[in-house]
């Protein structure tokens, strides 16, 4: 039985960590992640949750501390955005290489500077090295699924890496939809009791965590941490499916939409898929055969399922929502030419960078990028074009 | 209390093996607390000497449960420790009485530990923290940090024809800490064990957070033979430069009043890093740091007298 909720992407994260209900939440307000935890500490407050908050003075020490608990044995979530999430980075890589399956949930906000409050992927982009799995969210219902997956895929012995579920500032963050949840029984069923192998709290078999670990050991220490990120594929599929099966929404690596037979391609990640999947069945209406390839999982990366995607591709869109600056395209078309490098694709790919600091895009600007597609199809194009969406001048 | 003797009779949680120096006070600190506080005691430490010298992997020296995370987050990692053994006591998975003690060196603590410090504190974590003060960033080549005293020579304040090393007097942390209005701050030296030892264990008893700042003399930074160190723990303390007192719930008590105070010079006298100040020129900076030793100490009389009231 699913309960039908009117939440927004803040209050439907809020919503799965309450059934979730996690040993230890560690917490410090940006904007726009804390609505959120405003809801999280309702439920504390209401004592609808047994989680210890722990209200911390900056996300340098929300990530310590969640790495201290984590540590500890807990089963550990803290949520942050755009600066919160640059502060916190050097521990976060620190989460991921001590194994910790901590799931966090970030509220994708352009990184100062300028200083601006509004969405783009440049937070998440610039952490897309740190070890950890990366789940964007198109969606309030996606944020509530991906929250409670996220949960299954970080604890998964043969993964043990932390999470990061990441929604689109304000457009999710802060936009009210219907979305379906599961029932507690059924949420706590799936989310299951959390047994860490080793803990800080286990006095009568000390163990040394974080420790120095030079040139004879640490070079193997990250093999085994690439091989760990390396089985999260299979895991994302196989939680995705077996949660399909709970609530009848499964889930894979990516959402290939209506790209089977498609002519034309767009490539997108985040909330920009939802606007994107209107464009594509206004031209199907039209005739025309154009998909979205909507990327679910960044980290792992979804080689398989790209290529598969693009199988009848005449020419591909990519959208990047953040820079990366000096490179040849943003981070997500980079990704997409090294999938495709040495399967034999002639696809022509576009590379289109969108959104910075909030920027709207529309069904208009996508349909425009479908019909520069049907021009561009068959031509090389460089690697280091870029075009803009929506930008003035 | 338990007696030295009773101490040394104890369960050494400090394997021996480890890589730190001849000569090492902060390792004596270690091993003097963990004798007080027993093998149920999570510890966590700040980046720095004894985290390296301890933990080379695929060795540890703890025989107590051990994290290391950063630099400047010994605090807020054990504040997140804590907080999961609250949490799972709440829910009964887990019901013995466990410590929790969090370290950083002074560069870990005055300087870039900080803000997690003060952070831990004001949210009242049932854990103690123990800054080990040897007075520079000893770990990364002898630094000067903001627990440096004035007129040191280190790697980044030399000694230099202009200037005579650090020209700072040292942060006040544990008056910093003191204004933290936790239940307990003291001051200890392992030069001392006993007092460090009963010190260890009353904050560990205590319901709250609590801090003690050790000053742990270190053989290679401050440039003195190291069969000298115990030696200049205690000077530190007879010429009244390191007070040994401790502030119960506000109350101050100083625990060891020299019946001779020496002149701070006694204390500089042989350390190869105050050696400049015995120029002429620069007699004028060891006038200053005494008057200032001076002035602190009357004034933590006063204070004594005032809050034992």
């Amino acid at each position: 039985m699913a309960r039908r909720l009117t939440l927004s992407g803040n209050d439907a994260a809020a919503e799965a960590m309450r059934q979730i209900d996690p040993d230890v939440v560690t917490c410090f307000p940006i904007t726009p992640q804390t609505e959120l935890m405003h809801k999280f500490a309702e439920f504390v407050a209401d004592g609808e949750v047994k989680a210890e908050m722990v209200l911390v003075e900056s996300e340098h020490s929300a990530m310590s501390a969640a790495v201290g608990a984590a540590s500890a044995g807990a089963r550990v979530m803290t949520a942050t955005a755009a600066n919160g999430l640059a502060l916190m980075w050097e521990i976060v890589y620190i989460a991921a290489s001590n194994r910790l399956p901590i799931v966090m949930p970030v509220v994708n906000r352009a990184l100062s500077g300028p200083i601006n409050i509004h969405c783009d992927h440049s937070d998440t982009m610039g952490c897309r090295d740190t070890g950890w799995i990366q789940l964007y969210s198109e969606n309030a219902q996606e944020v509530y699924d991906n929250v409670l997956q996220a949960i299954r895929i970080a604890e998964n012995p043969d993964v043990l890496l932390p999470v990061m579920v990441t929604f689109d500032g304000f457009i999710i963050s802060h936009t009210v939809e219907v979305l379906d949840a599961l029932e507690d029984k059924d949420a706590r069923g799936w989310i299951g009791d959390y047994k860490s192998t080793y803990s800080l709290l286990n006095t009568d078999e000390p163990a040394t965590f974080g420790p120095l670990d030079l040139q004879d050991y640490y070079f193997e220490h990250k093999r085994q941490q690439i091989e760990g990120m390396n089985n999260a594929t299979a895991v994302i599929k196989s939680v995705g499916e077996a949660y399909g099966k709970l609530s009848g929404r499964a889930y894979g690596m990516t959402e290939n939409y209506k790209t089977d037979d498609a002519d034309y391609v767009v490539i997108a990640l985040g909330s920009t898929c939802g606007t994107a999947k209107v464009v594509v069945d206004e031209m199907r209406a039209e005739g025309k055969r154009v998909g979205l390839l909507k990327l679910r999982s960044f980290r792992p990366f979804p080689h398989a399922e790209i290529v598969a995607g693009l199988a009848s591709a005449k020419a591909v869109a990519v959208l990047d929502r953040s820079v990366s600056f000096g490179a040849p395209g943003g981070p997500v078309h980079k990704e997409i030419l090294a999938a495709l490098n040495g399967t034999g694709h002639t696809t022509s790919i576009v590379n289109y960078l969108y959104g910075l600091g909030g920027r709207d895009i529309s069904t208009t600007h996508i349909r425009t990028v479908f019909e520069e597609l049907e021009t561009v199809a068959g031509k090389s194009i460089p690697a280091d074009e870029v075009r803009f969406i929506g930008l003035r001048g | 209390m338990p007696a030295p003797k009773q101490l040394a009779e104890r369960e050494d949680l400090m394997s021996g093996g480890h890589r730190a120096c001849a000569g090492c006070l902060p390792m004596t600190a270690m091993r003097q607390m963990l004798l007080t506080a027993g093998k149920d005691t999570v510890v966590g430490c700040a980046t720095g000497c004894v985290e390296v010298v301890t933990t080379i992997y695929p060795y540890t020296a703890w025989k107590t449960p051990f994290i290391h995370n950063a630099f400047e987050n010994s605090a807020a990692t054990i504040s997140g420790a804590e907080a999961a053994y609250v949490s799972l006591k709440k829910q009964g998975k887990i019901d013995k009485k466990i410590n929790f003690v969090a370290m950083g060196g002074d560069g870990g603590t005055y300087d870039i530990g900080i803000q997690a410090l003060s952070g831990a504190m004001e949210r009242g974590h049932n854990m103690l923290y123990i800054c080990y003060d040897n007075q520079a960033y000893m770990n990364t080549g002898i630094q000067r940090s903001g627990g440096t005293p004035k007129g040191t020579a280190t790697s980044t304040t030399p000694a230099g024809k202009v200037i005579p090393g650090k020209t700072q007097f040292p942060k006040p942390l544990t008056e910093i800490m003191i204004a933290h209005d936790i239940p307990y701050v003291a001051q200890a030296t392992p030069g001392y064990p006993k007092d460090f030892s009963d010190k260890v264990e009353k904050a560990l008893a205590i319901d709250g957070p609590a801090f003690i700042n050790v000053l742990t003399p270190c053989t290679r930074g401050w440039r003195y033979p190291p069969e000298q160190s115990m030696e200049y723990a205690r000077l530190a303390v007879n010429t009244c430069f390191w007070p040994l007192f401790e502030v119960e719930y506000g109350v101050i008590k100083i625990n060891r009043k020299p019946k001779n105070i020496l002149p701070v010079s006694k204390w500089f006298e042989g350390q190869g890093r105050f050696r400049h100040l015995f120029k002429e020129e620069n007699k004028g900076i060891i006038d200053e740091i005494q008057a200032e030793v001076d002035r602190k100490w009357t004034l933590l009389l006063k204070r004594e007298e005032m809050t034992q009231a």
